[in-house]
């Protein structure tokens, strides 16, 4: 009681006129001498009976610990009151004894016993703590106690005791590496355990005792998968991060045939994507080593892992996130990587220092593979208030991620950037110019015109980062620019910074003969302020006069040989050599005229131009959001993440013999059931993929799924799980045996042809799980062979339609030749768009596009050249209404060729097109040969900037070039929206008066049910459906492509006929065109 | 993996250590100050450094550095989201997180530190759970303390971290139930000098304020959840429901949390509902710069801008500035040139405006660049995004909850470029 007054005097620090005995604030006295005395009187109060002068002693005891105060000499006092029946007296002596016993050993055992006691005690938290206090006194006397112990407790019943045994293993491990044969067999049993409180800890000391042991993890792979989700987010990490090693010794590269097969494909498309090649270089040599490989199939295991791991990157967690991306970046098939790019987007909204490690990693993931963070560009942008440190990574991704498209908007951004205060950021932001000029050769003159505006700036630091930039792009093309060369030499009377004036000495000694009349007179300033100059710069002048004594010597003989002298007697002994050895090359003399005869060759070689480039490439051999590879340097007990096998090992080691898991086979397939869900997304990656998407994603499901159809039966079961999840971990397995046998019935039914997947036959639970995935893995991987690039992801389906497609065309040539409802280009003679034909057609696209958006899709086909006038070569378009990959303000058309000549056309591609204003055309990949009577389909994109004006362009082959246009029903502008009604209200609400149109109609009778308008509408625009609560009014919305602004569209149809069409349209000229088309369609 | 722990505050004083193995000198921390004093400001000292046995990752929060001290490979968010757990952690039991709140709670932050890493392995970092093991203090319980002689620490052993749920504690009892959900959204844009933004992003949170007795299962929809494009969660709530029906459903921590925290997606234009007009000119070889700004709503959907500030960092030549704001206070600190100017709220008739001139260091040359105006300002009863709750429904327990949504707009990071 009497204590209480003195500690909170403690508290503000004041030894104040307290009881004498206990008034010393041991822990805020900085008077040593004083110590002996004042630990007098916590002894005092330690060897009390009474618990609060104990508590009152202790806390004091801590206050010292915690601010690094020496409280050792407390030991014996302290250790007495390990047995104290108050628990908080026992809790703060415990902290007090982990700190202390290492110093203390002998002492530290008397208080071993309470702990031995603490172990058998009923209560399992008390067991617990007991254990956690006991392993952690690094006292190597009692290894064999701990080591009894950790093992006793692993086999407790309460998992929470397993966990701190788990906790344990590394402890003991630190304290005693010979254990480790014995904590192994430890760590084996808790691998085992089920419970996902285990999970995280017992993974965490299997990385910390034997990471390499590679062999234990197998029989627990899947457990661990299946559990991964409901782990907690610490223990999520260290699982995630030890499954991507494991599953890079186990599983083959997702990436090896793709890279094959995809690799010119690729090359084509993003052009200067290089990086891709010599990363997937290691892969490419397994895969040249074994041509004949059969295609790749993904191991479903490897597939559960990426399943699993995926709604990680939901986390609150910004390690779970990370930890779930490098899996994919270092794991996932290409075309899949891209989910992560989103969830990595949303961390930079997080805490600064989260912020610089995700950006590190970004950096790394952006140079491989750049089309992930693309659409994310403007999330990189950098504001005035960012810390420069974050400021710098930043500009690193945006010049990663500048490509031919975005680079005016990149550009444009960097310009604001160059007028920052902060000059450290400027000078980064001038290197960034120069990187993106080397990369990006359309804008190298522009960006050299900006750099050489910068050299009249203000700030030094500017202008001589500036010039080090430029001195790198000239010499790419030196010949062209003389001026520029002649405007730098006029700086070097009045810049100052020393790397900026060698640099521009080294470029005027370079290009010398581009101008022959300055060099020397720069030379001659040069040597006149040679002695005043920084070493650098000596250097460079010394250079530079060699050189112009090699092309020049008439003018600079002299100058040269007075340079040379000021060099001779030159304080720095590299300028002294430097002035010798040149000396000794370029003046001839009796005894080395063999180099001085070669001295022009030496001096004026043409030098390869510099590279310039990121410095995180390369990084990604470190794996990612690791500390190594953030350090760019092996931190101690770095695990190397290793190269792919090129074999895959035997998958039938992680079938487990005991049918137990039924459980989570059942999850598993509940997974797979959303699975296509996922992939579909995967897929997709784009910018236009939004909530919006997966009533797509879902019908594209459908059609996948009637592979998995097996799956159905216990879905239905395993949203019951859902409900209450934890209670089904304890459920017994009767319920499931049941089941159980029903998956094995069916597994027989569709037994998988490939012998991986019988190979896990001895597993009931995974089999089916595994043969429904593999399955779906089979068309997936179809998929991926079938696409050449990223942007072409939407095309596998169609391509299964390929041949009905190609029917049609024929069929369309051959037969009809009907006039078009459209007017196409010059040389149309214009096919239709059969209904019936088409049927098929907006059958292949249905499937992908979600029918409550546009419940009919994709206007007819249209021709673009006919066979006649093309020689051969016929082309036809469709406006396929999918977003377009690459740009969502852009409308995807696929072009269909075919060739009905009798010889292969070859090279077809784009020609040069004369565009409107505002329009803007993505190019398809050449196609390099059509062989007779084939045909093929490429999508381009075009931005048709929100109006019906053609896009003419040239379509060539190698032999011809056929001008062609395209021009787009209004219809065809815009993109679906999904909204609910009341929000329809208020958007139309904003838009009245001008922004409306109203037209009176008659629908005529074959038009009158529900379903024909709805198709007739979205026949004709591409709109989306709003649910309306009256049965008499339709309701579409849309959003123009380019603008994004609102179309809707209301039919109000009456009793007999009568209808008024209303659209609201901030773009009044399509809002009367759109009018114009739906009653054309509606009436006709 | 973590090692230890130092606390260091601005002036470069370890005021906390804590070590989880055993003990790292301090003097570790001078390869800290180090760095420290070559970054010139604390947010660009690096959160990792390299030392020759050791590696320092920090986080800067409150004014205090968090030092971890590693010894071997770990992820590097890893330990930083550890450390701002502990902040947040702090922050909870104690309502602030500063040094001297920590230091006179030095007890019962050692404790909670102690119950948070075993080994350098993290073990209770939920503060429901944390709350069980060490009671935080509050005024009642340090007077009740002080007259009684009891603890701090919970007399009855936690069962939180065993139960199925390890979010939440068992046994809650509350006379009044009640659940209050803040909707918060923040904009964050770029406005160009014309006007025309740059980029422009909706980032909201869902803070909880739960109070409910028992086991509470709780589900929440959305009128238009397809508005959210990309979304985290608190732990609690069940993914796969989120995932089929749109719905979260979750069974609540008890007491304040966040939800969940989504980003709208970028298809769907934001409207931006303040706009800055600038006219801030210098001449070369002017000793007098103009300075004029006026804050006005754009689409505030009639709905009231409050607090409105507006900081803006000025060039180094600027000496001083002599402004009359039309309403408002407004200070300028000629040593960082940092302006600021609370505004409070808009009027839509008479919009507010800040002018006058500036005086510049005679003879120097005009700065490069113009200010950057960054801005501040809160709209109630509005989510800018146009999301809406459209129910919230409790299942499990017996009682009819009081329910509240609120919603709120913030400005996040708005900055008008000039």
């Amino acid at each position: 009681m009497s204590a209480a007054p003195a500690y909170s005097e403690d508290k503000g620090g004041s030894a104040g006129p307290g009881e004498p005995e206990y008034g010393h604030d041991p822990a805020s006295g900085g008077i040593f001498s004083s110590d002996y005395k004042r630990h007098d009187d916590l002894k005092e109060m330690l060897d009390t009976n009474k618990d609060s002068l104990k508590l009152e002693a202790m806390k004091r005891i801590v206050a010292m610990i915690a601010r690094g105060k020496n409280a050792s000499d407390l030991f014996p006092a302290v250790v007495k009151n390990v047995a104290c029946k108050n628990i908080e007296v026992k809790k703060l002596v415990y902290v007090y004894l982990v700190r202390y016993a290492e110093e203390q050993q002998d002492l530290a055992l008397l208080s071993i016993s309470t702990f031995q006691r603490g172990l058998k005690d009923p209560n399992q938290l008390i067991r617990a703590s007991a254990l956690r206090v006991l392993s952690s006194i690094r006292v190597p006397i009692i290894v064999p106690i701990m080591m009894l112990a950790i093992k006793e407790a692993a086999s407790d019943m309460s998992p929470y005791v397993r966990k701190t045994a788990a906790h344990a293993i590394p402890k003991l491990y630190s304290l005693d590496s010979d254990q480790k044969d014995q904590l192994i067999e430890v760590i084996e049993k808790l691998l085992a355990d089920k419970t996902t409180l285990v999970a995280g800890s017992v993974v965490m000391a299997f990385e910390e005792v034997c990471p390499e042991r590679i062999d234990l993890i197998h029989k627990n792979y899947r457990k661990l998968c299946n559990l991964l989700i409901d782990v907690e987010e610490w223990g999520q990490v260290v699982i995630i991060s030890m499954l991507t090693r494991y599953a890079r010794t186990q599983f083959l590269s997702p990436t090896q045939n793709e890279s094959l097969l995809e690799e010119n494909a690729e090359k084509a498309f993003y052009g200067s994507e290089e990086d891709e090649a010599k990363g997937a270089g290691s892969e490419d040599a397994a895969a040249a080593a074994l041509p004949a490989r059969k295609p790749y199939v993904m191991d479903p295991d490897h597939r559960l892992l990426l399943r699993n791991t995926k709604p990680l990157l939901q986390s609150r967690s910004a390690a779970v996130v990370m930890a779930v991306a490098q899996l994919y970046f270092h794991l996932a098939p290409k075309a899949e990587v891209g989910v992560i790019a989103k969830a990595l987007v949303r961390l930079l909204r997080s805490h600064s220092e989260v912020q610089y490690v995700v950006l590190q990693n970004v950096a790394t993931m952006s140079i491989k593979r750049r089309g992930m963070f693309e659409p994310y560009l403007k999330s990189f942008y950098i504001r005035s208030t960012d810390p420069t440190q974050i400021k710098i990574l930043k500009l690193e991704v945006l010049t990663n991620l500048a490509n031919e498209t975005n680079i005016p908007t990149v550009l444009r951004e960097f310009q604001t950037y160059i007028r920052s205060m902060d000059k450290d950021f400027v000078a980064a932001t001038i290197q960034a110019i120069g990187r993106c000029a080397t990369n990006i050769g359309r804008v190298r003159d522009t960006c050299l015109n900006g750099l050489v505006q910068l050299l009249s700036n203000r700030d030094e630091l500017v202008v001589a980062e500036s010039v080090v930039v430029i001195k790198k792009l000239l010499q790419m093309q030196p010949a062209q620019h003389g001026e520029i060369i002649k405007h730098l030499a006029k700086l070097t009377d009045n810049i100052q910074v020393p790397m900026a004036r060698a640099s521009i000495l080294w470029l005027i000694g370079e290009y010398c003969e581009h101008v022959p009349r300055i060099a020397p007179d720069v030379l001659r300033k040069m040597a006149k302020s040679f002695t005043a100059e920084e070493d650098i710069v000596k250097l460079q002048v010394i250079n530079l006069a060699a050189k112009l004594y090699l092309t020049n010597s008439k003018q600079t003989k002299l100058l040269t040989q007075y340079v040379l002298s000021l060099a001779k007697y030159d304080q720095n002994y590299d300028i002294r050599d430097r002035a010798r050895f040149t000396r000794q090359l370029i003046v001839p003399s009796e005894q080395g005229g063999a180099l001085s005869r070669h001295a022009k060759k030496l001096f004026l070689a043409p030098k390869p131009a510099p590279v310039l480039e990121s410095s995180f490439k390369d990084r990604d051999h470190f794996q990612l959001g690791s500390l190594s590879h953030l350090l760019n340097a092996k931190a101690t007990g770095y695990q190397e993440l290793p190269d792919w096998p090129e074999e895959a090992p035997d998958p039938s080691v992680r079938n487990v013999e005991v049918p137990e898991w039924t459980k989570c086979s059942n999850r598993e397939k509940r997974k797979e059931k959303e699975k296509p869900f996922y992939s579909d997304s995967e897929g997709e990656s784009g910018p236009t993929e939004s909530a919006d998407s997966d009533p797509e994603s879902e019908s594209e499901s459908d059609s996948k799924s009637s592979s998995e159809s097996g799956s159905g039966e216990s879905s239905s079961e395993s949203d019951n799980e859902d409900q209450d999840e934890d209670e089904e971990k304890v459920r017994g397995s009767e319920s499931e045996q049941s089941e159980e046998d029903g998956e094995k019935r069916k597994t027989k039914k569709k037994k998988v042809p490939e012998g991986k997947g019988e190979a896990s036959s001895s597993d009931e639970g995974s089999e089916s799980s595994s043969s429904s995935s593999e399955s779906e893995m089979t068309s997936e991987s179809e998929e991926e062979q079938l696409e050449p690039a990223s942007w072409r992801r939407k095309t596998p389906p169609s391509s299964k339609s390929a041949p009905a497609a190609k029917e049609i065309s024929l069929l369309d040539l051959e037969d009809f030749t009907p006039p078009s409802v459209q007017p196409v280009s010059p040389p149309a003679i214009v096919s239709t768009s059969l209904a019936a034909d088409l049927e098929g057609l907006t059958l292949t696209d249905s499937t992908l596009v979600p029918s409550l958006l546009s419940p009919v899709s994709g206007v007819g086909r249209q021709e673009l050249l006919h066979r006649v006038a093309g020689e051969g070569l016929a082309v036809d378009y469709t406006f396929s209404r999918q977003p377009f990959s690459g740009d969502p303000h852009m409308v995807s058309v696929h072009i269909h060729f075919s060739n009905s000549s009798d010889t292969p056309i070859k090279g077809l591609h784009l020609g040069t097109s004369k565009l409107p204003a505002g329009i803007s055309i993505q190019e398809f990949p050449e196609i390099e040969s059509l062989a007779p009577g084939e045909s093929a389909t490429a999508v381009m994109g075009i931005n048709f900037c929100d109006s019906t004006q053609a896009a003419n362009f040239q379509l060539c082959t190698q032999t011809r070039q056929f001008y062609v246009s395209i021009q787009p029903p209004v219809g065809e502008l815009m993109a679906p929206v999904f909204m609910s009604e009341n929000e329809f209200k208020k958007e139309q609400g904003k838009l009245m008066g001008m922004n409306e149109i109203t037209e009176k109609l008659m629908l005529p009778d074959t038009c009158r049910s529900d379903h024909i308008v709805v198709q007739k509408v979205t026949t004709t625009a591409n709109l989306g459906r709003v649910p309306c609560g009256t049965s008499d009014e339709y309701r579409f919305a849309g959003r123009t492509l380019t603008s994004g602004s609102l179309v809707l569209l209301t039919l109000d149809a009456r009793p007999a006929g009568a209808a008024q069409l209303t659209v609201n349209s901030e773009k009044m000229v399509i809002g009367t065109m759109l009018v114009k088309d739906v009653i054309q369609a509606l009436t006709q | 993996m973590i090692h230890s722990l130092f606390l260091i505050n601005s002036s470069g004083d370890i005021f906390l250590e804590k070590h989880w193995k055993s003990v790292v000198s301090r003097s570790v921390c001078d390869y800290f100050f180090e760095a420290q004093e070559r970054a010139t400001e604390a947010e660009n000292v690096p959160p990792v450094i390299p030392t020759p046995h050791h590696y320092l990752l920090s986080v800067y929060r409150h004014k205090i550095f968090f030092v971890a001290v590693i010894q071997t490979e770990v992820p590097p968010l890893f330990v930083i989201e550890f450390l701002h757990r502990v902040v947040d952690t702090f922050q909870d039991y104690f309502g602030v997180c500063s040094e001297p709140v920590i230091k006179d709670n030095v007890v019962v932050v050692y404790e909670v530190l102690e119950e948070m890493l075993d080994n350098g392995f993290p073990l209770a970092t939920e503060s429901n759970i944390l709350k069980e093991l060490i009671k935080p203090p509050t005024i009642l319980r340090t007077v009740v303390n002080t007259i009684t002689g009891s603890t701090n620490v919970g007399d009855q052993l936690p069962t939180g971290q065993l139960s199925v749920v390890p979010w939440r504690r068992t046994g809650v009892k509350y006379t009044n139930n009640e659940a209050y959900f803040d909707v918060i959204e923040e904009i964050d844009a770029i406005i160009d000098k014309s006007g025309s933004t740059i980029t422009a992003e909706i980032q909201g949170v869902i803070d909880a304020c739960v109070k409910l007795t028992g086991m509470p299962d709780l589900t929440l929809s959305f009128m238009n959840p397809r508005l959210l494009d990309d979304v985290s969660f608190h732990p609690c709530v069940r993914f796969k429901r989120w995932e089929s029906e749109r719905i979260l459903s979750f069974i609540p921590p008890d007491g304040n949390f966040r939800l969940l925290s989504y980003h709208v997606s970028a298809q769907n234009l934001v409207a931006i509902p303040v706009y800055v007009k600038h006219n801030i000119s210098f001449r070369d070889s002017s000793s007098f710069g103009r300075f004029e700004i006026t804050v006005g709503p754009k689409q505030t959907m009639g709905k009231t801008i409050e607090g409105v500030t507006v900081t803006s960092q000025m060039p180094k030549g600027v000496l001083n500035m002599s402004l009359t704001p039309s309403q408002g206070t407004h200070t300028f600190d000629p040593v960082t040139k940092m302006l600021s100017w609370d505004v409070g709220k808009i009027n839509p008739q008479k919009l507010p405006s800040l002018k006058g001139t500036m005086s510049l260091q005679a003879g120097a040359s005009k700065p490069d660049e113009n200010p950057t105006i960054n801005l501040q300002f809160k709209i109630q009863q509005l989510a800018i995004s146009g999301l809406k709750v459209n129910r919230l429904d409790m299942y499990g327990e017996k009682y009819k909850p009081f329910k509240g949504i609120k919603y709120m707009t913030k400005a996040g990071k708005f900055q008008v470029r000039t």
